[in-house]
This record gives structure tokens, C-alpha cells and sequence, in this order.
């Protein structure tokens, strides 16, 4: 029974995927664990379409099993064979109708969740918005809390029950911000803001993570989110704005030059700093250009380069062979230095 | 002197780490024995004449299959690395830049120098055969299509011992990619490598179309064109579509790097979306690109090895059609996230929903085909077999990454790169297995070893879902693509070894191949009918191999599965066709131009990627003088006389 084992073989990858994914589903997905409103909605959407498609991948499946195993050659096959049966209209009909009619009720759901989770759209709450202003630098986030007067690096601290608004830019590469047990990501783009709402509904501490790639040591850019009672929140603001650092502008591009960093608090903010970072772009401050330049390679900078673990960027300058970006960003005449 | 020379290559080439040493090492020691072994066999001649001069697409068709199978073994070996450095959390394998650059080549070469040729290869060997024609529309441009691929490949993969390798991911957006950001000449050879090899893509995309509209034999009218010819119609139209734009895209990425202009930069009022859109509008239509001929493979598979014909044609060349105009609007489904707004993510959630349904009709369409007929389970149908829940899955998931606000947790994330990995293996890599298989006995005149090849598919297939249903898993529990490391406080250790291990199986499944290959070689079982598969198409009524001018004479066409039903006709005891009298037949002579020409290109490409033009400029000249030289040719074909044809002929038949 050779074909027989073919067959009950073929039937075994479905199970196959299904063991793999159940026997991992004991220790919760946190996509399916949701802590706050937008996420508990994205996640009973993709519930939702699951459900749907195995309407018709389910039966696609087990049809396909059955004609393996009914229409497989033998000596005394008494399966049917008609070699030149090549069209039905009724049949057509059925697997052009039911799709077409199933991706209809899905695109009308898509449709109406893509205008209810839009990101920009502030979520409907008795509770005054706090808004934090995110930017993503080389290779560290730096999170402003505007109407608090305050700034962190790598962790967020946001009160429960409350909408956050945050902006997004980025100082560098496109990155984009993600924390999924509240919600989706939304890409951070240098020069410009988008815009991101989310909530949490419970206290607790929840992963963060960059997701978009950008560079060297973009694995590093992770960050918590603590989500805490309100009061809690305006007893850790305070006890921030009393810790002394201050975020003035010359600390910051100490702080946006390349490297990663740990967790920093700032008890005041340079005023503007979050939109001076975005318009910071519109200007042009000489783009090097290759033509006329020694090309650089991988042995002439970046393989001699360490990385700076858990610290900020060196003093140091940057050398003209060192191979990560910024250090053309930040000296304005650094552009003119690689021309040698 | 000494000084500056050892100065100079420390620059050059890439130093600082064992590995290259070792493939550096590798790469002399194979140059040197093919060296060695060329002229000590005196086959020097043999090269030139048979195979770097060649135009016959067969032969083109076989330098691309095995380029291509060279770069799956390069793309695999980045894939194992990457799996390495991900089995355990905090490991120290590779370094993060290291890791950067691997998964960018692996990335670029797998879907552009592995993908891409193995699909060009069966084009090339099938669809002539198919269509009852001599060769492609104009092989002069074919070989040329296929030296720019080669040169185009070979630009991009030396740089990983000079220079250092492009490590801005795949599709290297900026402002990453830019001068900012990449400062190194790896983003030059990712720009060049692709630009001067998608060339030759859309040269081949405007061959095959012509091919395939002007060269099919009497009587094979547009319903009677094999399936896979159709589908190669279809990809070939969004070639021709898609490519224009990815050469636009990077001709301003290097504009913006050589001569530091604004176009994408963070800088300056340059604008990085504008790229993402731009080489989205490539990138989308290039996965259909990839998938539909493997699509028609499957077609004359299933309808082959169910000794049935294909079930619901008229269906299933308007859902490839359709697939292949619906594929070029909905670029945006890549980058729901970058904040467009509600209504325009609509649009595209909704145009890439549309796509499954075409797509899952084929699904019912092959079913039908092996319902109610007699189904054998030779390699190509397995491959087949097995692409069917492997893509009935990779499709569910790919409904939901397209509800744009679930999307919005899905994104970058494992969820993804399971998703793609398994619609761009199982879809299009099994369907290229599958072809391979099925068209080797035409292409080489013997046959695979069954057993070492259902060996490897097993072991391949069971590898697959090891390795990439873990990923769905730990996406949806936060994991983002391209970290180089984890912690173990993540939690996601388990399911990143139990897919490294499926990496490995895959790997191993690969070996199975070449061990494949290498035994059938060596016992050579040679296929003596021309038609070891019981094939329902042209290119069974010829002997194996083809022979140089494909059909003594061309075919006339009376039904869309012509060889089965002529197989028909003559087991009624009815007469043969009547076939046309023997005339002499017009071929393409040999040219040493296409092989030329693209040393020229990447002479030009290598120089502007070291930004030495005195090296570039002579590039471009050369250049145009192939072109010249090759439009003042006037000594491009001859005739094979009708004697050397029986000749030919008799020697063929022979062997039945």
C-alpha cells in the first residue's frame, strides 16, 4: 500500500503545522493578549478573518486529501475516469462565487475597521489625552513628554486608562514604533510627524520594540512601556522633574549620535526640541556625494569599528573612515571633510 | 611600493574575518582547478564555441539553471547563518554588521539571482518546445539577457570578499541606503549588481512575449497555447510593466549617492516614502513575477501525471491574467504603517484581497483536474502535491496581513517573513522543483533518480514547516525582522532553535539534490522516448535531448493537449499526422557580442562602484561598441541543409 502511506503522509503536514502551532500557543502570543482597546480590536479582527478563510481552506484541505486518495492509480481502481472532462459552469460558479462573496463581506469589515483603528484618529475617552512625542535615533528611543516637561530614553512610563498621543519622528534611518500588547506600530520617518493612538487598560509592563530596520545595532532598540495608576504617574513626573539632568540641546546630540544607550531620564526638555527635530530635515546642509571620493570599504572603516555596549556614542569624533552614519548629520562641515 | 600594494589590498578586500579567509581560499583553489582542468582536457574551444557564444535557448536555458542552483547553495549557506546566529539568544556567531550583510544578500540573491534565473531557465527550455518554435523570438538578445544576469550576479557576489557587502536589507531603503547611512561601496554593488541583471530581466520579459505572440506553430490559436506558456505570457507582462520602474528607482538611488543629490535623502526636502513606493511598484508585481510560471508549471504537471486534461482553461488563464494586472495595484499593502490614511489603505487592503480570489479558483481548478483521474506520484507531482496546503496556508495568511489594521500588528514582524517564505518556497520554488524535474529528462536525454529525489523531498518539505511555522508563532509574540539578537528574557529561544533545526533539515534536503543530480549523472538512465511521462504537450513529440533545430519540421496544431491526443489517434490505429516535407532550416549563428557586452557593463558597474572612472568610462565605451558592432553585423545566420537534418534525424531515432 504504497499510495495509501503517500497519501496519509500528505495528511500529515496540515497536522503537522497545527501540532507546532498549538503545542507553542501554551505560552500566550502576546498580539493575542491585548491590554488596551485598539489592540483587543486588531486582535478580534484577525480572529475574525481566521475564521473566514477556514470557511474555505478547511474543505479546500480535506477535498484535496479525498482526491488524492480516491483517484490514485491502481490494477482495480473502480474510481471514475473521464480523461477529457475538463469544464463545468456550475461548478465555476460555486468556487468564483463564494470566495468573490466571502472577500466581499471581508473587504466591507476591512473597510470599516481600517477608518475605526485609524492611527491618527483620537480614541473616544472622558479622559484628557497625555501626549508623548517618540524619537527614534541611532540606536535608542527618546520619548518627550511635552505637557510634563519631561523626557526618558528606552522605557515609557504612561498612566492606565488614559489615551496616549504620540508623535512620531525619527532622528536617522526610518524605524517604526511597536508595542503590541496596546496596538499596532506606526513607521517613524525623519521629517515628518505621524501619529499613533493607543491605551492601556490595565497596569503592567509591556514590551516595546523598534521594528523597522536600521542598522548596526538595531537589535538593541527595544524599551518597556509601564503602565501605571494615575496617581503613580504623577508621583514618577515628579520624582523625574526632581532627578536634576536636563535635555538641552547640546545634550541631545550628544544623545543622537550613534550608539546604543540605556535608560535615561530627563527632568526638562529644550523647548521645541521634538519639532525642531522634525523641520531639522527640510534644510540642506551639503549631502556627500561618492564622485571625485576614495570609495569606502567594509576593511578601510566598519570592520576595525567596536561597538560602544550599552553605552553612548564616545567622545571622540567620529573618524572620516568610520563607516555609520550621523557624524555627517550633526557636523555641519563634515561633508566638506570627506572630500579629501 | 610593497607598502602602498599592501595598503591598497588591505582596502580592497574584505579582511578581518576567518570565514572570508576561508571562502577567499574556496574561491582561488576552484579558479584554479577549473583553470587546470579546461586546459589539460584542451576544452577551452569547447567553452567558447558550445556555451559563452552559444545562442540556442537550450543551452541558455541550462546556464541559467545552473547559475541558479549555484546561488540557491550561496543563499542557503547566508540562510544557515542567519539561522545560526538566531538559534540561541545572545549569541555571539556572527557580529551585527556581519549578520546585516548576510541577511541582505541572502535576501537579494535568493529572489534575484535564484529565483529570477531558475524561472528564466525553464522559460528558455520550455516554452519554444511548447509552441513548436525553432528558438525564442531574437536570441541574440537572450544570450545578452543572460550574460547581464550572470555578470549582473557575479558583480553583487564578489562583493563579499572586496569591498564588503550591501547591508541595508533587501530592498536597501534610504534613508539607510544613503550616503548618510551606508557610506561603504556595498549599497553600490547592490545598485549595480541588480541594475545591470534587471536589465536583462526586462530584455528577457520583451523576447518572450514576442516569442510567445509571433512563433507559435500553424494552428495553435490563444486557446491552444499550453498553460504554461500562458503563464510565462502573464509574468512576462508584468516584466515588462514592473522592471522599468526598479531601473528608474535605482538610477535616482545612485544619482542620489554619487552625485549627492536629494531625491530620497532625510536631507534637503528628499523624501524616503517616495522610494518605498517606487520600489514597491517593482517589488509587488516581481512576487507575481516570480509565481505565476510556477503556477503554469503546476498546471501541466497535474494535468500530465492525472493523465486528465486541465480542468477550467478558459478560468484559469483569465484568473493569471488578472492576477498579473490586480499585481501591479497593490504595492502600498507593503507599508499599511507609514501612515497614509484610512481611505487610501482601504484601497489597497481591499485590491490585494481581490488577488486571493483568482488565485484560490486555481486551487479548485488543479483539484478538478485530479478528480476523476488516474493520479502517479513521481517527483514533479509531489512538489506539486506538496505546494498545495503549503499555499492554501501561505494564502490564509496573506488575507490576513492584508486587513490593513490587523496588518498593523503583523508588520516586520516573523508573522511576515513566515508568510512570504512560505508563498515564495512553497509557491514558487517548489513549482520551479516541480519543472525542473518534470522538463530534466527534455533538457539532459536522461532521467533523475526517483528515489534520491522523493528522499529529498521529504526531507525538504518536513524541513519547511519546521523552520517556518515556529515564525508565525514568534511574530505574533513580538518578534521584529532583522534583529541580529535576542535576550532570554523574550521567551522566544524554543521556537527560533526548533526553526534553525528546520533550516538545517532544509539544508540537508538540499544535499539529497545535488546527490541527486550527481548519481543520476553517473548512472545515467538514459530517457530513449522522448516522452518519459506519458506528456500531453509538444515537447514530448521531439526526442530527448532536443535536438539543435528542435522540430525536423514545424508541427501543425489541431488541439491544446496536440501530443496526447496524436498519441490517441495512433493507438486507434489511425494514421499519423501528415507531416511537411523536410526544407532546409534557418538558424542564428553564434555570437561572442552578448558575452562581450556584459563584461563591458560590469567593467562600468564595478568602476562607478569604486568611483573610478577611468575604469567606468572605458566600461560604457565598450559598450557601445558591442552595440555597434553587433548592428553592423550582417552575418547572423545560416541554414541546416536538409541531409544534415535526416542525418540528425536518423542518429535521434535510433536511440528509440
Amino acid at each position: 500500500m504504497k499510495f495509501l502511506s503517500i497519501v496519509r503522509r500528505f495528511a500529515a503536514f496540515p497536522m503537522l503545522a497545527a501540532i507546532t502551532l498549538v503545542a507553542a500557543g501554551c505560552k500566550s502570543m502576546i498580539v493575542f493578549d491585548p491590554k488596551g482597546p485598539v489592540g483587543s480590536q486588531q486582535r478580534d479582527l484577525i480572529y475574525f478573518t481566521v475564521g473566514l478563510c477556514l470557511i474555505v481552506t478547511v474543505p479546500v484541505l480535506l477535498l484535496m486529501v479525498w482526491i488524492l486518495w480516491r483517484f490514485r492509480e491502481k490494477r482495480s481502481s473502480e474510481a471514475p475516469y473521464q480523461p477529457e472532462w475538463s469544464h463545468s459552469t456550475k461548478l465555476e460558479i460555486i468556487w468564483w462565487g463564494v470566495p468573490v462573496v466571502l472577500i466581499l463581506v471581508l473587504a466591507v469589515v476591512t473597510g470599516r475597521y481600517t477608518h475605526e483603528l485609524d492611527p491618527a484618529k483620537p480614541l473616544r475617552s472622558d479622559v484628557r489625552p497625555v501626549t508623548v512625542q517618540v524619537a527614534s535615533l541611532d540606536w535608542k528611543w527618546l520619548f518627550q513628554y511635552p505637557d510634563q516637561g519631561i523626557a526618558t530614553v528606552n522605557y515609557l512610563v504612561i498612566p492606565e486608562k488614559t489615551p496616549i498621543r504620540f508623535e512620531l519622528t525619527s532622528d536617522g534611518p526610518m524605524n517604526s514604533f511597536w508595542v503590541p500588547q496596546l496596538g499596532g506600530m506606526v513607521y517613524t520617518m525623519s521629517g515628518m510627524a505621524t501619529t499613533l493612538h493607543l491605551q492601556a487598560d490595565e497596569p503592567g509592563s509591556y514590551m516595546g520594540t523598534g521594528a523597522n530596520f536600521t542598522g548596526r545595532e538595531f537589535a538593541k532598540m527595544a524599551f518597556t512601556t509601564e503602565a501605571v495608576k494615575r496617581a503613580d504617574f504623577d508621583k514618577w513626573v515628579a520624582d523625574a522633574k526632581a532627578s536634576g539632568n536636563a535635555l538641552t540641546e547640546d545634550s541631545y546630540r550628544q544623545l543622537a549620535r550613534p550608539g546604543t544607550s540605556g535608560q535615561l531620564t530627563f527632568a526638562s526638555i529644550s523647548p521645541g526640541l521634538f519639532h525642531k527635530i522634525v523641520h531639522e530635515y527640510s534644510m540642506s546642509r551639503g549631502a556627500p556625494a561618492g564622485i571625485g571620493r576614495k570609495a569606502i570599504t567594509l576593511s578601510g572603516g566598519l570592520a576595525t569599528e567596536h561597538t560602544e555596549g550599552g553605552q553612548l556614542a564616545p567622545d571622540s569624533e567620529p573618524s572620516v573612515h568610520a563607516g555609520h552614519h550621523g557624524h555627517m548629520i550633526h557636523g555641519s562641515d563634515s561633508a566638506q571633510d570627506q572630500r579629501k | 611600493m610593497l607598502d602602498k600594494l599592501i595598503n591598497f589590498a588591505s582596502w580592497f578586500f574584505v579582511t578581518g574575518d576567518p570565514l572570508i579567509y576561508g571562502a577567499d581560499v574556496a574561491i582561488v583553489v576552484t579558479v584554479i582547478a577549473i583553470v587546470f582542468a579546461l586546459t589539460y582536457f584542451k576544452k577551452w574551444g569547447w567553452l567558447w564555441r558550445e556555451w559563452l557564444t552559444t545562442v540556442d535557448h537550450k543551452r541558455v536555458g541550462i546556464m541559467y539553471i545552473v547559475s541558479a542552483l549555484l546561488m540557491l547553495f550561496r543563499g542557503g549557506f547566508d540562510a544557515l547563518m542567519l539561522r545560526t546566529q538566531l538559534s540561541f539568544p545572545d549569541m555571539k556567531f556572527l557580529s551585527p554588521e556581519h549578520y546585516n550583510q548576510v541577511f541582505t544578500t541572502h535576501g537579494v540573491i535568493m529572489i534575484l539571482f535564484m529565483a529570477m534565473p531558475l524561472m528564466f531557465g525553464l522559460f528558455n527550455i520550455a516554452v519554444p518546445l511548447q509552441i513548436g518554435a525553432r528558438d525564442v523570438a531574437f536570441p541574440f538578445l537572450n544570450a545578452l539577457s543572460f550574460w547581464l544576469f550572470f555578470f549582473g550576479a557575479m558583480l553583487f557576489n564578489m562583493s563579499f570578499v572586496i569591498g564588503g557587502s550591501a547591508d541595508a536589507g533587501w530592498l536597501s531603503y534610504p534613508p539607510l541606503s544613503e550616503m548618510t547611512g551606508s557610506p561603504g561601496v556595498g549599497e553600490d554593488f547592490y545598485i549595480w549588481g541588480v541594475q545591470i541583471s534587471g536589465i536583462g530581466s526586462l530584455m528577457t520579459g520583451i523576447n518572450f512575449i514576442a516569442t510567445i505572440v509571433k512563433m507559435r506553430a500553424p494552428g495553435m490559436s490563444w486557446s491552444r497555447m499550453p498553460m504554461f506558456t500562458w503563464s510565462v505570457l502573464a509574468s512576462c507582462i508584468a516584466i515588462i510593466a514592473a522592471f522599468p520602474v526598479l531601473t528608474v528607482t535605482l538610477a535616482l538611488l545612485f544619482v542620489d549617492r554619487y552625485l549627492g543629490a536629494h531625491i530620497f535623502t532625510m536631507d534637503g526636502g528628499g523624501n524616503a516614502m517616495m522610494y518605498v513606493n517606487l520600489i514597491w511598484m517593482w517589488g509587488h508585481p516581481e512576487v507575481y513575477i516570480v509565481v505565476l510560471p510556477a503556477f503554469g508549471v503546476y498546471s501541466e504537471v497535474v494535468a500530465t501525471f492525472s493523465k486528465k486534461r486541465l480542468f477550467g482553461y478558459a478560468s484559469m488563464v483569465f484568473a493569471m491574467m488578472a492576477i498579473s494586472v490586480v499585481s501591479y495595484y497593490t504595492w502600498l499593502h507593503h507599508f499599511f504603517t507609514m501612515g497614509s490614511g484610512a481611505n487610501v489603505n482601504t484601497f489597497f487592503a481591499i485590491s490585494t484581497m481581490i488577488i486571493s480570489i483568482p488565485t484560490g479558483v486555481k486551487i479548485f481548478n488543479w483539484l478538478f483536474t485530479m478528480y476523476r483521474g488516474r493520479l502517479s506520484f513521481p517527483t514533479p507531482m509531489l512538489w506539486t502535491i506538496a505546494f498545495i496546503p503549503c499555499f492554501v496556508i501561505g494564502g490564509m495568511t496573506g488575507v490576513m496581513l492584508s486587513v490593513a489594521p490587523a496588518d498593523f500588528q503583523f508588520h516586520n514582524s516573523y508573522f511576515l517573513i513566515a508568510h512570504f517564505h512560505q508563498v515564495l518556497i512553497g509557491g514558487a520554488v517548489f513549482g520551479y522543483f516541480a519543472g525542473l524535474f518534470y522538463w530534466w529528462p527534455k533538457i539532459f536525454g536522461f532521467k533523475l533518480n526517483e528515489t534520491i529525489g522523493k528522499w529529498a523531498f521529504w526531507v525538504w518539505n518536513i524541513g519547511f514547516y519546521v523552520c517556518f511555522m515556529p515564525q508565525y508563532v514568534v511574530g505574533l509574540d513580538g518578534m521584529t525582522r532583522r534583529i541580529s539578537t535576542y535576550g532570554w528574557d523574550k521567551g522566544w529561544w524554543g521556537l527560533n532553535f526548533a526553526s534553525t533545526v528546520g533550516g538545517f533539515l532544509m539544508g540537508i534536503g538540499f544535499l539529497f539534490l545535488v546527490w541527486q543530480i550527481a548519481h543520476s549523472i553517473k548512472f545515467m538512465e538514459m530517457d530513449t522516448t522522448g516522452d518519459p511521462w506519458g506528456g500531453r504537450t509538444l515537447e514530448w513529440s521531439i526526442p530527448s535531448p532536443a535536438p539543435l533545430y528542435n522540430f525536423a519540421t514545424t508541427p501543425i496544431v489541431t488541439d491544446r493537449d496536440e501530443w496526447w491526443e496524436e498519441k490517441q489517434r495512433m493507438a486507434a490505429g489511425k494514421a499519423e499526422k501528415k507531416r511537411q516535407e523536410l526544407s532546409p532550416i534557418h538558424m542564428p549563428k553564434n555570437s561572442a557580442i552578448p558575452f562581450l557586452q556584459a563584461i563591458c557593463w560590469f567593467t562600468a558597474g564595478f568602476g562607478l562602484v569604486f568611483h573610478w572612472l577611468w575604469i567606468a568610462i572605458p566600461g560604457f565605451l565598450g559598450v557601445a561598441a558591442t552595440l555597434l558592432a553587433h548592428s553592423f553585423n550582417y552575418d547572423t545566420d545560416y541554414y541546416i541543409s536538409v541531409d544534415e537534418i535526416k542525418r540528425r534525424e536518423a542518429a535521434a531515432r535510433r536511440t528509440v
